[in-house]
């Protein structure tokens, strides 16, 4: 690079610019230079009626996109979150209930898909351990004060 | 505090330095399972993807004969590793239908005849519809279909070589 | 050269750790004065400087970019700009470890100079407890994370051009949580030292409280800075993701405030003496479990770091070493340490804890929906655990908490009677009960933004109630500080009840000259224009947007694609109002000459980090206050000694009776030593 210095360094970044470019044409950058379709139609658009945008939207919030790290369908620049916002938005539209939807992807891509954890055989920790919380909670508050009371 | 409360958050911390340690000594599973390997394919009917080659329909699945469905996009760079391998499963005689993700036919032609073209069929899944329906979460998978039309087995990501004899032997034991 | 020398330091500063840790260890067990114990605090202080010492060596190789050293050739470019040179040298596993490492030598010096005010053996403990977590980080820098390893032939150039990484916010967040991640290590070896010597006393928690307190604004700071900065920078308006890196930074500020609280107890009344030394010992367990969660990559976040299993294995162990240790140590100890002087309900101190139990409820939540899926794995499962979960069931806990919060500062040390405060409770319902009515009945919101914008409306007025009837200049620095925590804290609790409740969203495709509606604004995208930047190229939106007639004003975000590496981020745009945040994000294009525009109106949003901000700001302004009475009891012993007995008439005068506070009682029973601390 320093040896390079002489160059104009506008015209060295237009060059590797250039080469950027090509690289990403050809090769397909990793993130989501690569794919040629453009975003689903509800992808990115909302639905006309606000009731059914806010149920949709409120469904969207607690769906996992699948090919992402950790984040929600509708906080996801990919390909296939979009898609999948497009969807749900569909199924929405057409008047299918949010949770008829969540079951729908919960019996491909189970309990992982959604971000709202339901009571089953995998999941009840989640809810008992609280509840032994709130006991436990209750009797220090009982031991501490109420005896001497 | 009585004794042997006091011990509680040592026990805690052991099961979780337990399943930490045990997590961190297997290897990262990164994939999402299928849950409908074992059930039904769902239904679809979807375009050619490419000019050359016919769509493909759910309701050709189920005639007997199994066959290996391969989730693929001309755009994913593991598809293009995974190439040569589904060749030499066509070679040996597996029948190979792809499914393209959102994919333009230009492409996918282009695709094909740079690495090769596997496929009896190519169907193009515009909005990732048949991905979801078969809970295929990513590019590329192969699903085994059975002679029945079920979903007998899913491989997550590219196909090795060593993947291949696993592949024919689940396509052998779906034709059983 | 300077590398080496680097290097050396750091051995040196092992070496003085191990010497810390074993005199220290030594002398608590012979139980008198030895040779051995007078090592104990120089070789602190001098390990401190072989510390700074070090990382000062791998500031100047990032600083001339000594591209034989494989951190440097793998993390630094020689382009890039000076600023982000240095802080390229934390910027990465190994560095950031040193700085951690570092900070906390310096910490461990500052403790060996100031702190006098424990006995000497305790002192030891401590000292010996803080160099035995240090020596564990000097391990892992110097056998598995070398930050001075040499390549054996120079790189031609570094590899650390990330644009992405380019960042001031990034550059300075990580710091400020390791900062707030060691001073929990320092009040985790007070916490060891007193259990060791089993001297848990009021003149240990208020030697420990400014660790505590310091770590508590950092890891304040840092968490509020970490949003604002996922807000912005992931480009969807959200702004809290319960992700396992955001859990892991709030795990351990939520046992900081619990311990924070709890040890202002002891200090004050000599209650709670084993709960915070059990919070001493969590608040620390949850940085270091945070670090390895963060680094191991055994939990998948969004924002990942530089992840590596083997690393991952060694802060277990550390993890096995000193939190298991601690916990041991603490199972056979602590039923010989009394609990400490008794209380009723209707006190300040049952009020605390009260604070205590709900936050630490709220933290084995966050601990559990967090830690839930790796169990799962164990057993091929998958699960996800998300807002949906942690919203809720944290609710349950939060929500009693605050209602806790805005009487308990309002009561009596030791015993008082809530009829005593009636008059003030029946105001603050009032005026909960008011705020639900009207929300619900004026606007359609949720359950959870519903009881969010009555309960901080509550707090609002509840924050400022301990200065009732009181002359403000009178009040002591550190009420204002709990005044003004308290009150960011509703602060907060609006701006996160406002977005939730009235937030607007319109994502809209747009041809140039095209208006779209969000809120009250009407957008348009005015032009769409390629810009270059030096190492990107962009599509920029240029959106003006006004509220009717109003004057437009100038939105330009953009969707930029980094060459090196390849990449595309959108740099969103926020236009700030007083009532709220207009955001703006450039998307791809729709394909027929238009192009994705997401936008969202956010009412009062940004209060959510002005009251982060102010939470830290009560935090520094306790500090001050704490600090400063320090100075006053070690200089002026005489006047402080006859304040003291001023005070007690003062204390009992009727109209402050309520509003007696901390600071008071602190100053009443601290016992004043002439060789009382600044800290």
């Amino acid at each position: 690079m320093t040896a390079l210095r002489p160059f104009s360094a506008a015209a060295l970044r237009q060059a590797l610019m250039a080469l950027m470019a090509l690289l990403m044409l050809s090769l397909g950058a990793p993130l989501l230079a690569q794919q040629s379709l453009p975003p689903a139609p509800y992808a990115n658009r909302q639905l006309d009626d606000p009731a059914q945008e806010a149920i949709a939207h409120e469904l969207m919030a607690t769906l996992r996109c699948l090919e992402c790290q950790s984040q929600a369908i509708n906080d996801s620049d990919s390909p296939m979150a979009g898609d999948m916002r497009h969807q749900v938005r569909i199924s929405v539209a057409s008047g299918e209930h949010p949770e008829a939807i969540r079951a729908w992807l919960m019996e491909r891509y189970g309990d992982y898909v959604s971000y709202t954890p339901q009571v089953s055989a995998t999941t009840w920790p989640l809810f008992v351990v609280p509840l032994l919380i709130l006991l436990v909670a209750g009797a220090i508050f009982w031991r501490r004060f109420a005896r001497r009371a | 505090m009585s004794g042997w409360r006091l011990w509680v958050p040592l026990l805690m911390f052991a099961g979780f330095f337990g399943v930490a340690g045990y997590q961190l000594s297997q290897p990262k599973n990164e994939f999402i399972e299928s849950r409908m390997v074992g059930r039904e394919l769902p239904y679809f009917d979807l375009r050619p993807a490419t000019t050359d080659l016919p769509g493909i329909a759910s309701a050709q699945f189920g005639d007997g004969q199994p066959r290996l469905l391969n989730i693929w996009a001309s755009w994913c760079v593991p598809c293009i590793a995974e190439a040569p391998y589904l060749e030499q499963l066509q070679e040996q005689g597996a029948p190979i239908v792809g499914i393209a993700i959102r994919d333009r036919p230009e492409d996918v032609a282009r695709f094909l005849e740079r690495h090769g073209n596997p496929y009896v069929a190519v169907g193009a899944d515009d909005l990732s519809e048949v991905q979801f329906a078969i809970g295929s979460s990513g590019v590329p998978e192969t699903f085994v279909i059975d002679g029945q039309g079920r979903i007998t087995h899913q491989h997550i990501g590219d196909i090795r070589e060593t993947d291949v004899p696993v592949l024919l032997e689940k396509l052998r034991e779906a034709g059983a | 050269m300077i590398a080496e020398l680097g290097l050396a330091a750091l051995w040196l500063a092992a070496a003085l750790a191990g010497l810390q840790t074993i005199a220290g260890f030594l002398s608590v067990r012979a139980g008198t004065t030895t040779e051995l114990g007078g090592l104990i605090r120089p070789a602190a202080v001098v390990q401190g400087v072989f510390a700074g010492l070090s990382f000062c060596a791998l500031l100047y190789v990032f600083a001339i970019t000594d591209l034989s050293v494989k951190l440097v050739a793998s993390h630094s470019h020689a382009l890039k700009p000076m600023v982000f040179k240095l802080s390229g040298a934390w910027g990465n596993h190994e560095g950031s470890m040193l700085l951690w490492v570092t900070v906390m030598a310096l910490a461990g010096a500052l403790i060996a100079v100031v702190e006098r005010r424990l006995p000497d053996r305790t002192m030891q403990a401590v000292l010996a407890a803080q160099g035995f977590v240090a020596l564990g980080f000097y391990a892992f820098l110097l056998l598995s994370s070398n930050p001075f390893e040499r390549l054996p032939i120079p790189a031609a150039e570094g590899m650390g051009l990330n644009p992405l990484l380019q960042d001031i916010g990034l550059a300075f967040h990580p710091p400020t949580l390791y900062f707030g991640y060691v001073g929990l290590s320092i009040a985790f070896s007070f916490a060891v030292g007193a259990l060791i010597t089993r001297e848990v006393t009021p003149a240990f928690a208020r030697a420990m409280r400014p660790w505590v307190l310091g770590a508590w604004v950092f890891l304040t700071v840092g968490i509020t800075a970490g949003s604002y900065w996922a807000y912005y920078e992931l480009g969807w308006g959200g702004w809290w993701f319960w992700d396992p890196v955001e859990n892991a930074s709030l795990m351990p500020w939520l046992a900081a405030t619990a311990l924070l609280h709890s040890v202002s107890v002891l200090a004050a009344r000599d209650a709670l003496r084993v709960w915070t030394i059990m919070l001493g010992v969590v608040a620390f367990s949850m940085s270091m479990l945070g670090t390895f969660l963060v680094r191991s990559g055994i939990l998948t976040s969004v924002h990942s770091f530089a992840v590596d299993p083997e690393r991952g294995t060694f802060i277990l162990l550390l993890l096995a070493l000193y939190i298991g240790g601690a916990l041991l140590l603490f199972a056979l100890r602590a039923s010989t340490i009394s609990e400490g002087k008794r209380f009723a309900i209707a006190s300040r101190e049952g009020a605390l804890v009260v604070n205590n139990v709900m936050l630490s409820a709220i933290l084995a939540i966050v601990l559990l929906g967090t830690l839930y899926p790796l169990l799962t794995e164990a057993f091929d499962i998958r699960v996800s655990v998300g807002p949906p979960y942690f919203n809720p069931v944290g609710a349950i806990f939060v929500i009693p908490m605050l209602l806790v919060m805005a009487v308990g500062p309002l009561l009596r040390w030791r015993e008082d009677r809530f009829a005593r405060i009636s008059r003030e409770m029946i105001v603050l319902g009032a005026i909960l009960v008011v705020a639900l009515v009207l929300i619900a009945v004026l606007g359609d919101v949720a359950l959870l933004p519903l009881l969010g914008l009555a309960v901080a409306a509550m707090l609002t007025v509840a924050s400022f109630l301990p200065l009732r009837g009181r002359k403000l200049t009178r009040v002591p620095i550190a009420t204002w500080g709990m005044v003004v925590a308290h009150f960011g804290i509703a602060v907060a609790l609006f701006g996160m009840a406002s977005e939730s409740a009235f937030t607007k969203e319109r994502l809209a495709a747009l041809a140039p000259g095209d208006t779209t509606q969000v809120g009250q604004w009407a957008v348009t995208l005015d032009a769409i224009v390629p810009v270059a930047g030096p190492n990107w190229t962009a599509i920029e939106g240029q959106l003006s947007a006004r509220i009717g007639d109003g004057e437009p004003i100038s939105m330009r975000p953009q969707s930029r694609t980094f060459w090196a590496p390849p990449q595309v981020t959108a740099e969103s745009v926020l236009a700030t109002r007083w009532n709220g945040q207009l955001y703006a994000v450039m998307g791809e294009s729709a394909g027929d000459g238009r192009w994705q525009v997401r936008l969202w109106w956010k009412p009062f949003v940004t209060l959510i980090w002005y009251g982060g901000l102010l939470v830290a700001l009560g935090g520094v302004l306790a500090i001050i206050g704490r600090v400063r009475d320090d100075l006053k009891n070690r200089s002026v012993l005489r006047r402080a000694a006859e304040r003291r007995e001023d005070m007690r008439p003062e204390d009992m005068r009727p109209e402050d009776m309520g509003s007696e506070d901390m600071a008071y009682e602190d100053m009443r029973s601290e016992d004043m030593r002439p060789e009382e601390s600044a800290l």
